[in-house]
């Protein structure tokens, strides 16, 4: 299997399973529609509200979560600079999010074998977006809304809607990883013993 | 005596870091569009392409070119014959960090507690500051605004002397190959060899300063840098790690004598959204 850069995609969220099914490993997309957007401290709150028993502030059936945390939007804007943050961070938290029917996630970075583990068993794929490009990224952003946790200032849970936002098929649902078939395709045999 | 007023300390430090936050220096955009053009990946030029595009729109809409505008460290290179009058100089960087965040629009990514409570300061404040105190009657002020996605991937290895360059090498770009993704590469890879374990770290970030590309004016240091250049790119991590050949635009090491017993090295990496800033008063 080789990374290509196809035209980019035009994909409609939240996403279908007929949609997930037709995305592989280096797929280029540009995505529109709604996402939810959290990081770190939106995670543990949702997944400790679950561990007691509780429900989410959202219904994530079906649905995409985006790891950022945006600059302040300058007056007469709606959001500031808002690329990706590192995924890793989101591991301990993701597997009980597509446990509640999370079907996308967004971010930057290696995710751990049981995040991929979950993202198979869930049939749930996980996009990169281009670190250190939030200011093209808020270029897509066309509305921005708290809808939860708005004490986590920039760390809040918030839901967007986005036009041509751009993304690329990291993990996809057959086990496809772009970081594994990138660096094989592209390392230089270690001939130095 | 030369006198320098710590209002134009903190007027300095807003505006570098502003500065810095919102607009790539040149050698920093010559080194991404170089590596747009040596880059054999599709993906990985397609991902270059998008670095030097979100440039263009950071400047045009004035919006920071990443979201993590950082913690901010600032280097002071004090002339010993200068005398700072209108208060403290260290509440004087702290006062232009908050400005520059304030006032510029930068994320506040700064918890206290960083064990328990981690609650937000809101200001980003405390900078982290460096002094030397140098001859002469000036004072160089460097303000880094460091995101943390590539800072989390530091690593300092105490190694026995015994490993030698060789071992040097290995350590680098082992730290290098985890990071993979992580870090937003291409990379500017930071290395500190020798002193003390606080020391060789301080060496590594001091050679994130360096323009980048520029070489080590000791001959024996640049073909270090060099190699381990050529050996990170052999990793074929690439841009956002999608595949490449360009994982690292530089590598910049630093270098202090150490102890009999020891080989200590250090690796901070910087992503590629490379952003500080220096003014002399």
């Amino acid at each position: 299997m080789k990374a290509s850069v196809t035209i980019a995609r035009t994909i409609t969220l939240p996403l279908s399973d007929e949609v997930l099914e037709t995305l592989h490993a280096g797929d280029e997309l540009l995505l529109t529609g709604t996402m939810y957007v959290g990081r770190d401290a939106a995670h543990k709150r949702m997944v400790e509200t679950l561990e007691a028993g509780g429900l989410l502030p959202v219904d994530l059936k079906g649905q995409v979560i985006y790891f950022m945390g945006p600059t302040p939007a300058r007056p007469g804007k709606i959001v500031g600079s808002a690329g990706p943050t590192s995924s890793y961070r989101m591991d301990t938290y993701s597997p009980r999010l597509m446990a509640e029917g999370l079907k996308a996630m967004i971010g930057k970075g290696m995710r751990s074998g049981e995040v991929k583990e979950a993202m198979k068993k869930y049939k749930a794929v996980y996009l990169g977006a281009i670190g250190g490009a939030g200011a093209l990224i808020s270029s897509s952003i066309r509305k921005v809304d708290v809808v939860a946790y708005d004490d986590l200032g920039p760390e809040a849970l918030r839901r967007i809607e986005v036009q041509d936002f751009p993304a690329t098929v990291i993990n996809d649902i057959y086990s496809g990883d772009l970081y594994d078939i990138g660096r094989s395709q592209f390392r230089i045999a270690d001939h130095h013993g | 005596m030369r006198e320098i007023d710590t209002k134009s300390v903190t007027e300095t430090i807003s505006r570098l870091l502003q500065d810095a936050c919102y607009r790539l220096s040149d050698d920093v955009l010559t080194a991404l569009g170089q590596a747009y053009e040596k880059e054999e990946s599709p993906a990985s030029r397609h991902a270059l392409a998008r670095l030097l595009e979100n440039a263009e729109v950071a400047s045009r809409d004035d919006v920071p070119l990443c979201q993590d505008t950082g913690m901010a460290v600032v280097f002071l290179e004090l002339g010993q014959d200068a005398h700072i009058v209108g208060g403290n100089l260290y509440e004087a960087i702290q006062e232009g960090t908050r400005r520059a965040y304030a006032e510029g629009y930068l994320r506040k990514s700064v918890v206290d507690r960083p064990f328990s409570s981690r609650v937000n300061t809101r200001d980003n404040t405390p900078a982290v500051i460096h002094t030397t105190i140098v001859p002469g009657e000036k004072l160089k002020i460097t303000a880094l605004s460091k995101g943390f996605g590539s800072e989390n991937m530091s690593r300092l290895a105490m190694l026995p002397p015994a490993k030698g360059r060789r071992g040097v090498i290995d350590f680098v770009v082992e730290c290098v190959e985890a990071a993979g993704a992580n870090p937003c590469p291409p990379v500017i890879v930071g290395i500190g060899i020798g002193g003390t374990a606080e020391k060789c770290m301080l060496l590594a970030k001091e050679a994130l300063l360096r323009r980048v590309g520029d070489p080590h004016p000791d001959s024996e240091v640049a073909e270090l840098e060099t190699e381990i250049l050529k050996r990170i790119n052999e990793l074929g991590i690439g841009a956002m790690g999608y595949g490449g050949r360009i994982t690292a635009l530089a590598v910049h090491v630093e270098v202090f004598p150490t102890h009999i017993a020891s080989l200590p090295v250090a690796v901070n990496l910087q992503c590629h959204s490379v952003r500080h800033r220096e003014a002399v008063l």
